[in-house]
């Protein structure tokens, strides 16, 4: 069997989820060959052959001239299998390029079972075993499922790429997040503020019981969506990472954003209602209990102590 | 100017889960629905451009049994004009092609200036539909949209990508845009909203009319991710819960020393 692994760079930097993509087809025992619109001063460490196409003549982000070189990488190399992370990029492209080849898609694989693609179904609470019926298929990996078991090395055959037309979306550039404010990674203890909180007062109550343990809150998402909480006290994969001695999530399900930014944090207690809650499969200690009485009885024996 | 929504009703994600029968799908006893989160956003945004463009016309979507017509009513006194609800009871059996098949078939020379459909759907989570939509209608497409302007025939977007970057993207309507958390906040109806909506067409079309294509895939197996083991798991009166929780923190970890 052969892969063709969809490698992703942004503002010429490889990212590194285009290793990952490396240890799955290893798990199939498949052959590889990579794809990358990229630099040539940025090479993937990969000792296979590359179809490169110059970032700078393409774009970062152009999605029908991206299909266009994967389509010509395609016909000349007849994988059976295309890999994409499933990332901002790789959710995006992967759906065009599956339809302009026919092929059967399964978004989100994190893990084989029988052979099969398994892929998360309800925020994580379920699995899902997929049976593909096309003999073409195009996986997108979720990040970290994978993992390379050695540290990426070897140079890449480069075969260049010429850029195609353009197509009709229109980069125009990126812009940075707004950085400063609090630093939620130089904390010791991070203790989150989730929807389970209910309505915006209870932030206090989080924020409180990160006082009594000196650390610092945090939040998901919804509840800086919601504009409860700063964005950048956001914790997950479009917010920060930490990996304190203690994460307090109070009020967090547990979706994959969620725990790709502080699933490496030392000990890590959920408060949560819902005993099935998928936080609980990575939280070493799981309180089943209404945060709303639970937080502040807790911040009040801890500032008795 | 014609929009179309595309929504999808999913159970609560705090329920407790079961598996059905066949073994292939959760079974839908004992669960609340609602609107698909995502959806929300795309529903917003439809009512947002309205508001904008007042003589645009809002059709909203939703393929799915006899009891989704509960989550197109609330789209409807949300601000949608009309609704058409495809319908099929065994709508979990669909693969996203199909799902996206049955859309394009629907909004084929329709003359639909915009589409938005949610990044994803909370119980199956493909993010396929509406880039796949695009593909069968051959319109250009963006994802996981954050921010959307329009003006005179052109959509402004912001796409959302990790580590909170942002990419700014440009695309002429015709076009399908996929929306993601925190692009609006979704307004709830009023009380007068919900009575207008009752007088608002509602068409009903069978699903086997506009599905022409084959899956590509099967479900052959749903089950219950393995715990990983060693978390520990309280349960009981909280004053005794806190008193447990100081004294594993003082045994496992150094932050109450
Ligand atoms: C591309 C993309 C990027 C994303 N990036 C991020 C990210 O960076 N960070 C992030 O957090 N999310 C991110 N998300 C969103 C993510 O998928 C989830 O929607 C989000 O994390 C859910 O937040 P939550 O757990 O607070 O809310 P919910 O999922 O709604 O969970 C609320 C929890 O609170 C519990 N609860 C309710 N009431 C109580 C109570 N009284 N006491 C105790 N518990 C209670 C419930 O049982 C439930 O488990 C992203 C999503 C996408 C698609
Ligand atoms: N049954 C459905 N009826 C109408 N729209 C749907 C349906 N299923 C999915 N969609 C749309 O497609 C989007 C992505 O769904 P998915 O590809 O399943 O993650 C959803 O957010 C909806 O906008």
């Amino acid at each position: 069997m052969k892969s063709l692994l969809i490698a992703e760079s942004r503002q010429g930097k490889v990212l590194g989820g285009s290793y990952e993509l490396m240890a799955f087809a290893g798990e199939l025992a498949s052959d590889t060959v990579m794809f990358l619109v990229g630099s040539k001063e940025a090479l993937p460490a990969y000792g296979g052959r590359l179809y490169l196409a110059d970032a700078a003549e393409v774009g970062d982000y152009n999605p029908e001239a991206h299909r266009e070189l994967i389509l010509q990488v395609i016909a000349e190399e007849n994988p059976e299998m295309v890999l994409f992370c499933h990332s901002s990029y790789g959710w995006d492209l992967a759906p065009r390029v599956a339809s302009a080849l026919g092929a059967a898609q399964v978004s989100e694989v994190v893990a084989l079972r029988d052979g099969m693609p398994v892929v998360p179904v309800c925020n994580g609470k379920l699995r899902r075993q997929v049976q593909v019926a096309t003999t073409r298929r195009v996986f997108t990996l979720q990040a970290g499922a994978f993992s390379p078991s050695a540290e990426p090395s070897g140079t890449p055959e480069v075969i260049k790429m010429a850029a195609p037309a353009p197509g009709r979306v229109e980069f125009c550039g990126y812009e940075q997040a707004a950085v400063g404010g609090v630093d939620l990674g130089k904390a010791s203890v991070v203790v989150s503020a989730g929807r389970g909180i209910g309505k915006p007062e209870n932030v206090k109550m989080v924020a409180e019981l990160a006082r009594a343990l000196g650390g610092e809150y945090g939040a998901s998402r919804p509840v800086v969506d919601a504009e409860w909480v700063e964005h950048n006290r956001q914790v997950g994969t479009t917010g920060q990472s930490v990996a304190p001695k203690l994460y307090v999530a109070c009020g967090i399900s547990g979706a994959i954003q969620h725990l790709a930014g502080m699933k490496k944090s030392e000990f890590i207690v959920a408060i949560n209602t819902d005993r099935d809650a998928p936080i609980g499969e990575i939280a070493d200690l799981l309180v089943v209990a209404d945060l709303k009485q639970f937080v502040p009885l807790l911040t009040a024996k801890l500032q008795a102590r | 100017m014609k929009i179309l929504v595309c929504i999808k009703q999913v159970p609560d994600m705090e329920a407790k889960f079961k598996i059905d029968g066949a073994g292939t799908w959760y079974a839908r006893t004992d669960l609340a629905w609602r609107m698909n989160e995502y959806d929300e956003y795309a529903v917003e945004q439809a009512i947002q451009l309205k508001e904008q463009e007042q003589e645009a016309d809002i059709t909203v979507l939703c393929i799915g049994g006899e009891q989704v017509k509960e989550t197109i009513k609330k789209a409807l006194a949300m601000g949608c004009d009309r609704a058409v609800h495809v319908a099929m009871e065994a709508v979990s059996s669909l693969e996203p092609l199909q799902i996206a098949g049955i859309i394009a078939e629907f909004a084929r020379d329709q003359g639909f200036a915009l589409i938005f459909t949610g990044m994803q759907s909370q119980d199956r989570g493909s993010g396929q539909v509406g880039l796949l939509v695009a593909e069968f209608l051959t319109l250009p497409a963006v994802s996981t949209v954050v921010e959307f302007a329009y003006e005179a025939g052109m959509a402004t977007v912001r796409r959302e990508l990790e580590g909170g970057t942002r990419a700014c993207v440009k695309v002429a309507t015709p076009a399908v845009i996929t929306c993601q958390l925190g692009l609006n906040s979704p307004r709830y109806p009023t009380l007068p909203n919900i009575m207008k909506a009752k007088k608002k067409e509602l068409r009903t079309i069978p699903a086997g009319e506009l599905l022409k294509v084959a899956p590509r895939q099967e479900t052959a197996k749903l089950f219950f991710p393995e715990k990983r083991g060693g978390g520990e798991v309280l349960e009981g009166e909280i004053g005794e819960l806190a008193d447990r929780v100081i004294q594993i923190l003082k045994e496992k970890t150094t932050v109450l020393s």
